[in-house]
């Protein structure tokens, strides 16, 4: 008998019903839990941290209101209406305040807000100025790295305004003893500590806010459990009577208890999941390994006659609906990097066991059939590949690849077993990972992984060295040498990696005082619950409570970097076409090309700020004088010779075309990222690592960044991921696969990223899956980490563009997940359609 | 020829594509030689006709099309993909033009490839003296040969060579080489009526071995080429075929009896 069933499981009338509902309404702001956390934090001002957090958690859930929505078969919901968000004042606020009246007509990830709910938020964020984790993260900071941060080298953004996520609590643990369960051991935990202790207060006190927080989640579903109760009282609808009975058994019994069916199972996981998510705001909180850990329950009853494979199925499209019921609030320069309303709930099939044997069972294919059937972003699917992967379950993968939604990804087990191995997980455990948020891998219920710790924008060291680290006037980083004294790219190249050890060390400042705010003002007693060893060292995960501690921030313009060494390499050192110097005029007069008002208004800034700084007064007539002059574009022949200089640098090899000597100047470029950062450790008592992705942060940072010798112009986006620059790679897919497969990925171990894009032709018939499934296998052969895929003709999208409304449900994949394509920015929306679009021949 | 003299003999190529997925099984690096006998007038690769080097302009820049390259610089090309070769069944397919056109050459390079264990296919008209084609036939894994009409007159009209000589050896080839299948270009105006698809794979079905035959439905991908190098599009403004049309034409296709596919 096969191992697993891979048909395909039909589906059930009811999803397109509760999709329906999904978007029936906009997405608009909610004050509940802010006020109610307010009137908790403000009646325990005396009591320790994690105790505060813990009863705020239990107020919230107590006071929440229930809403089961029509035709659901797994309920509890963080906001009345779907798709809509909660506010998390505790870790920051004013910048919502400050977008109440813009909110709802921002272009990306806009929010209703009625004046009810701004005034209820008015009220409670009175409470909260100066009690922030980041105000308390920007007093830890050295003033060298907030200078840093205000000149986009890096941004700590993410959780700088927000909670951590970024993290796989322990499901299988919950579906097993249930929360009752939990409380056991924290109380057994609490009895055996003897009061002498020297942390015997500090762990007494997380202990018994880990019973507080699990007692909340047992109330709050027995809460749902009341409602379904009453509203099965009131219900005319037989059929509908009976499946309210069953929620309410069901939510009478789970999470409370460990689950005694696949259903109850489901029912249990929706609550951690939801949950997690309320106590915090952090996202990508990924149920990993569901394929894994809800096996037991569905095989037991799928044996004992219990259920069918659709009725199985049914419920685990149900969670697929709900997983996109949550919703985020973000500033909105975070809403533009992260577009898409993305919660970045990463959930992932197939791959080996703890003993290296291969995993796939029915689940693994009937996640992918949720996905094919609910055709939504969430969750951010994710696929683990090995050497053992059945072709089976990777050619169903594909055909879901090949509608365009951008899911699943895929991810190499080859590569990233020996590489969490190298950063200290044991064997078993690294090849028990999963994936979390967009591309970063770690050991689910064992680990807090800090993994999207900041976005490094690699070119910016690399316009600092032409500037000897100065802007308008002033030191920003380090003096480097002036570029007229540097004899040879080895020179060039010696700079840039000082600039580079330089930021990066603030970055690591920045982002340790990140950390320490988040330990200070908001441990997670209810998530440490669900995280290995927090409860036998008695302290939370944002104390350093788990096993595996890491800090991953990632690196992006990889290719910008390595393109632009290229140039200099090639064109100035060894061809000697132009000078440095004169390379930097180019790239100050943006090779010649006029500027936008956006952009000219930037350089004006500079140039009288750099004016100020020498003392000069600057006039408002000669400031309007200086735009004026920025405007206009320089004289002819001026402008020719920064046009010739873009012309050789145009003509020159770039990286994504499998051309080594380039190729591997790029792997020496991403080095310089990836090897100053596993040097540092954080205030948890763990490492850092580095990532090279950039989620979408690469157009709104790019706007950023002047020219750079790579020939890219100034404020346009920078290179995604490892992703060869945009329309750069023109040898296909195999050349650029390539190219990427020769940087190093495994030191990389917080995940890379390579987007690709296919035109629809490329995956026709089974052929183009199989050649698909080949080329996948193929990169990963070459030790590539990653791989996505964008299947949607360029016309589609520019269409989509033109004609939003006819496009309502394209689902494009960003960069580490999937959106909405008409949801997105335009600017966004440019640089997928400008990715190079790879076709079959 | 001397053990690796092979190996440095030249040819003229005009472009390389990797990740080939229509010309042979699997994924595929397709090195297309420059030079072709026929002048068919809806040819999508112009540039690919003359054997001289040229000058082409395309999006406002002007390049050159053509380059003289050894067959241990293609070889040295192919094998980066075999990687993908190997997880797909792909592997070297030659193209043009007319790989016949540099028939020395292009034994060389099927030579060479099938040395280092690379799957190899050509995609050729079949017009030339069979002295020509049979040394290429001991390193071929893969046949893919046009038939584009039977009537010769009509033939000559479009590609300005008559078929008898095609036709010939098409009966050789399939004798003897390992696997042939016979493609054509349907062609608006030229050979798109039932009757014309049904005789040409009536032909084909004759062929020693042949199981399969690919209809391959007219684009006008090479438009802009033909104004890049300052040529006539002779073809003139056709329309494309509709799915309907290319359905009729299966169906035409296999009574013949053999397994039809439209796309490569």
């Amino acid at each position: 008998m096969a191992k697993y069933y891979s048909k395909e499981i039909s589906k059930s009338p009811r999803i397109d019903i509760l999709k329906k509902a999904l978007f029936a309404n906009k997405p608009r702001i909610e004050a509940d839990r802010a006020v109610l956390l307010t009137e908790s934090y403000k009646a325990t001002e005396n009591l320790p941290i994690s105790e505060r957090r813990a009863r705020a958690f239990s107020h919230i859930l107590h006071n929440l209101p229930v809403t089961i929505r029509d035709n659901e078969l797994v309920v509890g919901s963080a906001t009345v209406m779907p798709r809509s968000s909660q506010t998390f004042p505790e870790f920051s606020f004013s910048w919502l305040e400050d977008e109440f009246d813009t909110i709802s007509t921002r272009s990306a990830d806009p929010f209703e807000i009625s004046d009810d709910t701004k005034q209820r938020l008015r009220e409670a964020y009175k409470y909260w100025n100066g009690k922030t984790t980041s105000d308390l993260a920007l007093s830890f900071m050295v003033p060298e790295a907030i200078k840093a941060i205000e000149h986009n080298i890096f941004t700590v953004g993410n959780y700088f305004y927000n909670g951590v996520g970024h993290v796989s609590a322990d499901y299988a643990k919950v579906l097993k003893i249930g929360f009752k369960g939990i409380m056991q051991q924290a109380a057994k935990e609490l009895g055996s500590l003897c009061v002498t202790l020297a942390d015997y207060n500090s762990r007494a006190s997380f202990l018994k806010s880990v019973i507080i927080s699990a007692q909340a989640a047992i109330d709050f579903a027995h809460r749902y459990a009341s409602k379904a109760e009453e509203l099965a009282a009131s219900c005319s609808d037989s059929v509908r009577k009976a499946e309210l009975q069953a929620i309410a058994a069901n939510c009478r019994t789970v999470p409370e208890n460990g689950a005694k069916s696949f259903y109850e199972a489901c029912q249990s996981f929706w609550f951690v999941q939801l949950l997690i998510q309320i106590e915090s705001n952090g996202h990508s909180v990924s149920p990993g390994r569901f394929d894994q850990y809800m096996y037991p329950y569905y095989k037991a009853d799928l044996d004992a006659g219990k259920i069918t494979r659709e009725y199985a199925q049914e419920l685990i499209d149900c969670i697929w609906i709900k997983l996109n019921d949550l919703s985020k609030v973000r500033d909105h320069a975070s809403a533009a990097g992260f577009a898409g309303y993305s919660m970045f709930q990463n959930l992932i099939c197939g791959g080996q066991d703890r003993d290296g044997v291969d995993a796939t069972n029915d689940l693994s294919f009937m996640c992918i059939t949720a996905s094919l059937h609910t055709m939504l972003p969430q969750p951010s699917l994710s696929m683990r590949v090995w050497n053992g992967t059945p072709h089976d379950l990777i050619v169903w993968a594909a055909k879901l690849t090949r509608t365009g939604i951008g899911l699943p990804a895929y991810y190499n087990d080859e590569v990233i077993v020996p590489a969490l191995v190298s950063r200290g997980l044991t064997m078993a455990d690294a090849r028990d990972y999963n994936i979390i948020g967009c591309v970063e891998p770690q050991k689910s219920g064992k680990t807090d992984g800090w993994h999207d710790a900041a976005f490094f924008n690699m070119c910016r060291p690399l316009e600092l060295v032409f500037t000897n680290g100065y802007e308008n006037g002033e030191l920003v980083t380090i003096e480097t040498g002036d570029i007229n004294d540097m004899k040879s790219f080895d020179d060039f190249f010696k700079a840039y990696k000082k600039q580079m050890k330089y930021c990066i060390a603030l970055m690591v400042n920045a982002d340790n005082a990140v950390d320490m705010a988040h330990m200070q003002r908001a441990p997670l007693p209810f998530l440490s619950s669900m995280i290995e060893d927090c409860i036998g060292r008695g302290k939370s995960a944002q104390e350093g409570g788990a096993l595996y501690n890491f800090t991953g921030p990632q690196g992006f313009g990889i290719a910008n970097v390595a393109d632009s060494l290229f140039t200099i390499k090639k064109l100035v050192f060894e061809q000697g076409k132009f000078t440095l110097a004169e390379l930097k005029a180019a790239l100050d007069a943006n090779f010649g090309k006029a500027q936008n008002s956006d952009g000219a208004s930037k350089i004006t800034t500079g140039i009288v700020k750099a004016l100020a700084a020498k003392g000069a007064q600057v006039s408002e007539e000669q400031i309007a004088e200086i735009f004026k002059a920025v405007t206009d574009s320089t004289s002819g022949v001026t402008n020719s010779k920064y046009k010739q200089i873009l012309d050789e640098i145009d003509s020159l090899d770039k990286f994504g075309n499998d051309i080594d000597e380039v190729d591997l100047l790029a792997r020496e470029a991403a080095y310089s990222f990836t090897r100053p950062v596993e040097k540092y450790t954080n205030p948890r008592g763990g490492t850092y690592q580095a990532g090279l992705y950039p989620v979408s942060a690469n157009v709104p940072l790019g706007a950023q960044t002047g020219a750079t010798p790579d020939g890219r112009y100034a404020f346009t986006p920078v290179a995604d991921g490892v992703s060869p620059s945009a329309g750069k790679d023109v040898c296909g897919p195999t050349a650029s696969a390539n190219s990427v497969s020769k940087l190093d990925h495994g030191i990389a171990s917080n995940g890379t990223l390579f987007n690709m894009k296919f035109h629809p032709s490329a995956l026709e018939g089974d052929s183009g899956i199989e050649s698909f499934v080949a080329l996948i296998r193929g990169f990963f052969d070459r030790k590539g980490s990653h791989v996505q895929f964008n299947v949607v003709s360029r016309e589609t999208l520019i269409d989509a563009q033109k004609h939003p409304e006819n496009y309502q449900g394209l689902v494009v994949r960003v960069a580490g997940y999937s959106a909405m394509f008409t949801t997105l920015s335009k600017a966004l929306q440019d640089d997928i359609i400008n990715r190079t679009q790879q076709g079959g021949f | 020829m001397d053990n690796h003299d092979y190996l440095n003999s030249k040819g003229r190529i005009f472009d390389i594509q990797r990740f080939s997925v229509h010309d042979g099984p699997g994924i595929r690096t397709i090195f297309f030689l420059k030079g072709c006998f026929l002048r068919c007038r809806w040819c999508c690769n112009p540039e690919s006709q003359s054997g001289d080097i040229e000058q082409m302009t395309i999006a406002g820049k002007t390049k050159t099309v053509g380059r003289d390259v050894t067959v241990a610089e293609l070889v040295e090309i192919a094998e980066r993909d075999r990687i993908y070769y190997s997880r797909s069944g792909g592997g070297v397919t030659l193209s043009g033009g007319e790989c016949l056109y540099q028939s020395e050459f292009a034994a060389n390079l099927l030579r060479a490839c099938k040395e280092k264990g690379i799957n190899t296919a050509i995609e050729s008209t079949g017009f030339s003296d069979f002295s020509k084609i049979e040394p290429l036939l001991a390193n071929l894994d893969l046949f893919l040969m046009d038939i584009k009409h039977t009537q010769s007159a009509k033939h000559k009209q479009f590609t300005g060579v008559p078929n008898e000589l095609i036709k010939q050896n098409a009966h050789l080839i399939a004798k003897a080489c390992k696997e042939l299948i016979i493609r054509v270009p349907v062609i608006p105006t030229f050979n798109d009526t039932p009757e014309e698809i049904a005789d040409i794979a009536a032909f084909a079905a004759t062929l020693h071995g042949v199981k399969e035959i690919h209809l391959l439905p007219y684009h006008r991908l090479g438009y802009d080429k033909y104004i890049g190098l300052g040529r006539e599009y002779s073809i003139g403004d056709v329309e494309l075929l509709s799915s309907d049309k290319i359905s009729t034409l299966k169906a035409a296709a296999e009574r013949s009896g053999l397994i039809v596919k439209i796309g490569g």
